[in-house]
């Protein structure tokens, strides 16, 4: 048994998750609704298992790091991480039809790694060699994982939000019935986002730190520093509309979206347009 | 005219106060903040030189080439601190007066405003019922506070008020981050220095031009690069010394500073960063032998020397490493460049490796085959020099920040009161955040106070 064997196991799981949640959609049958949960929660055990057998082999080849040191291994981490917080939710809240819009997240993460990516285990570069590593990868990613979910809610929101502005809320109602309710959405959104910002705070926090301890200098606006910045102020700017008057819901939402797309901007487009310390391998 | 000028202030006040400025803000530092990741910041010749003069001519005017230092980003960071000093001390009167003030009685109107209420017919006197109830909220919830009003007993408890002050931390927060940002850069400096092997420092340049006395020397006594099988670098180390009025510092002898593990002395750390080969005092050890016989003979090379031959023929040495791996894969060991002018011939430039490789060796030189047999290698060792006494209120200002959003984001101020009067209770309760949380707890509650 390979890691490389459990990962395709995971994918194969999140790809029934998503695949039972458009059933669930469509059969409007509850137990369909936690079998998905369940599809993707045997995905998510096979997947801790995964990393943590990679985790091993990278011992038994002599290098022995935490499996968070190149693109394959982030993107597998992220997924990893994607169905952890959609899990806490889904467990916490029981809305089902969330699963739908937050999954196929993992689901792409894991496929991509899988199909596209070099997944050789490398031994560490001396500017990773350190705690620092393990601290900032993991604080940084859980807190994408939280924007990824609430991303998948507003989206969610956005389109029952439009469908029901249509009146065509009566023709649709045999998708939108199994979403929850537009304020459920909308409070759904800000619980994700109220994980996600305290852990980008600190990954960003940990990061400084780990320069500052690396190179002397916290803080050099480096594309991705500054990226990360980006996203901290998009959220931050959420978090005060929450109580502003005509920035709830819709306006919200879009806000919530606009954050993910520059968190996966921080995160991929940084490496692939722009320099700086981040390169993941390469 | 006075009323005007109340007016002015009044509304510089309330623009101030005003949270859809602080959304303006974050947004516009979000989407200016882009622009310096586009252009690349600092004297990039490559760049400047793709771009016409009216752009760059724009882009200077703009401040661009260094733009999170340019004046307009600074303002913007100021009206951001401006406009959240001014939100707090708007807004935190009110919080500090829930916190420290308490609504102790649950009279009718407030209980009206409450979320959860309960009422219970119990049996026995005020007296006792304030003494039971007392007794569980202190069990059961917290420590409770009794009043007694209008004949009734008033029986208050509450948990984690001083969550509310969360947002006012961060707030807090951000401004110290600033405050050790200023003192970093007011009273620190970040610097660059390459130190030969064996070579010392007691100046470095500072990145803003100026040279800065360390007030001690700093000496390399030794820089060594590993590599992994795949040429990837393994580990950068030096070894340094500490010296005062030319004298070792006793506990700052020999110290090995390699990446992520730096080496600090008097406020001031050492953090390795780069290396090359020091062109002073490398010899290069080659060895050649003719192809016809004859004993291999040894060289001693030194770089830029022209070695003769005999026979008209000469070489000298480019460049060369101890460990070829990096640079020529399937290879090992160690490896010259080197230019050989073969005795009335055109100089060929070729490698040279080990003895392992006579073939690979035995491909070029004419009559002869070189080997090479290694060096004495001189490296220096590049290291960034930084002196930042604001850092530690920087750290300070990130504990507060991480510690604020979580008492901002995951805690919740309870409250619950209880109205005793002869023969009943009416319980009610409130929270700041998750409601049906709460709403459980409340719940679980209640049915205690039923069997009181």
């Amino acid at each position: 048994m390979s890691s490389s064997m459990l990962f395709n196991i995971t994918m194969v799981s999140y790809m029934v998750s998503t695949c039972i949640f458009f059933a669930f959609l469509a059969s409007r049958s509850k137990a369909v609704g936690l079998a998905g949960t369940y599809a993707a929660l045997f995905g998510f055990v096979v997947e801790t298992a995964a990393i943590g057998l990679r985790w091993k082999e990278s011992y038994d080849l002599g290098h022995g790091h935490a499996p968070l040191s190149n693109l394959f291994e982030s993107v597998v981490f992220f997924s990893w991480t994607i169905i952890l917080i959609y899990l806490f939710i889904d467990f916490k809240y029981k809305y089902r039809a969330v699963g739908l819009f937050v999954v196929p997240f993992a689901l792409f993460g894991i496929a991509w790694a899988q199909l596209g990516l070099e997944s050789g285990i490398e031994p560490l570069v001396p500017a990773l060699q350190s705690n620092w590593l393990m601290y900032h990868v993991i604080t940084c990613f859980l807190g994408y994982a939280a924007f990824a979910v609430a991303c998948g809610i507003s989206i969610m929101y956005l389109l029952r939000d439009k469908l029901e502005q249509n009146g065509s809320a009566t023709q649709a109602g045999g998708l939108l019935s199994m979403f929850p309710s537009i304020k459920v959405l909308d409070d759904l959104n800000y619980k994700a986002i109220m994980i996600g910002f305290p852990l980008l705070t600190l990954g960003i926090v940990t990061g400084a730190a780990w320069a500052n301890y690396a190179w002397g200098t916290y803080w050099s606006w480096d594309p991705k520093e500054t990226w990360s910045l980006i996203v901290w102020f998009v959220y931050a700017a959420f978090l005060h509309a929450r109580i502003t008057r005509g920035w709830v819901g819709r306006r919200a939402a879009i806000l919530s979206v606009i954050g993910f797309a520059a968190t996966i901007f921080c995160y991929l487009g940084v490496n692939l347009f722009l320099s700086g310390l981040h390169s993941y391998g390469k | 005219m006075t009323t005007n000028k109340r007016g002015l202030a009044q509304r510089l006040w309330d623009f101030f106060c005003s949270l859809k400025l602080t959304i303006f803000l974050l947004i516009g530092l979000a989407l200016t903040s882009i622009i310096g990741t586009v252009i690349p910041q600092g004297p990039q010749r490559e760049y400047l030189a793709t771009i016409g003069e009216t752009k760059f001519r724009i882009y200077s005017t703009l401040g661009f080439f260094d733009m999170y230092h340019s004046w307009w980003f600074i303002l913007l960071l100021y009206l951001l601190t401006l406009n959240l000093i001014c939100c707090s001390i708007k807004r935190l009167p009110r919080v500090w007066k829930i916190v420290s003030e308490p609504v102790l009685v649950m009279d009718d109107a407030f209980e009206k405003t409450l979320g959860n209420v309960r009422e219970f017919k119990l049996k026995g006197n005020k007296g006792e019922l304030k003494e039971r109830i007392a007794a569980l909220f202190q069990a059961q919830f917290a420590q409770p506070v009794v009043t007694e009003k209008d004949g009734e007993f008033h029986v208050f408890a509450q948990k984690y008020a001083y969550c509310r002050l969360g947002v006012y931390v961060v707030h807090f927060s951000i401004i110290i981050v600033f405050i050790g940002a200023l003192l970093g850069s007011f009273f620190g400096y970040k610097a660059y220095v390459n130190i030969p092997e064996g070579g010392s420092v007691s100046q470095v340049m500072a990145r803003n031009g100026k040279t800065v006395d360390l007030g001690f020397a700093v000496r390399c006594e030794k820089f060594t690069v590993a590599f992994y099988d795949t040429g990837a670098p393994r580990e950068f180390r030096s070894i340094l010394t500490v010296l005062e009025n030319g004298r070792p510092v006793q506990g700052y002898q020999n110290i090995p500073i390699i990446v992520n593990e730096p080496l600090t002395y008097k406020g001031i750390t050492f953090y390795q960063s780069s290396y090359g080969q020091s062109e002073e005092g490398a010899l290069y050890h080659l060895s050649v032998r003719n192809r016809k016989g004859g004993e291999p003979r040894k060289l001693d090379v030194h770089p830029g020397e022209r070695v003769a031959l005999g026979g008209g023929a000469f070489i000298s040495v480019m460049e060369a490493t101890m460990d070829v791996r990096p640079f020529v894969r399937g290879f090992d060991g160690p490896g010259a460049q080197v230019e050989f002018t073969p005795a009335g011939g055109q100089p060929q430039s070729f490698v040279v490796l080990s003895g392992k490789y006579q073939d690979f060796n035995a491909q070029h030189g004419g009559d002869l085959v070189f080997t090479f047999d290694g060096m004495d290698q001189k490296f220096y060792t590049g290291l960034q020099v930084a002196k930042d006494p604001g850092v530690w209120v920087v750290w300070l200002g990130c504990f507060l920040m991480v510690v604020g959003t979580c008492m901002a984001f995951f805690m919740s101020h309870k409250r619950v009161w209880a109205r005793v009067y002869d023969g009943g209770i009416t319980v009610g309760g409130s929270a700041s955040k998750n409601p049906a949380g709460f709403e459980l707890l409340f719940d679980d509650l209640a049915e205690k106070v039923k069997n009181v």
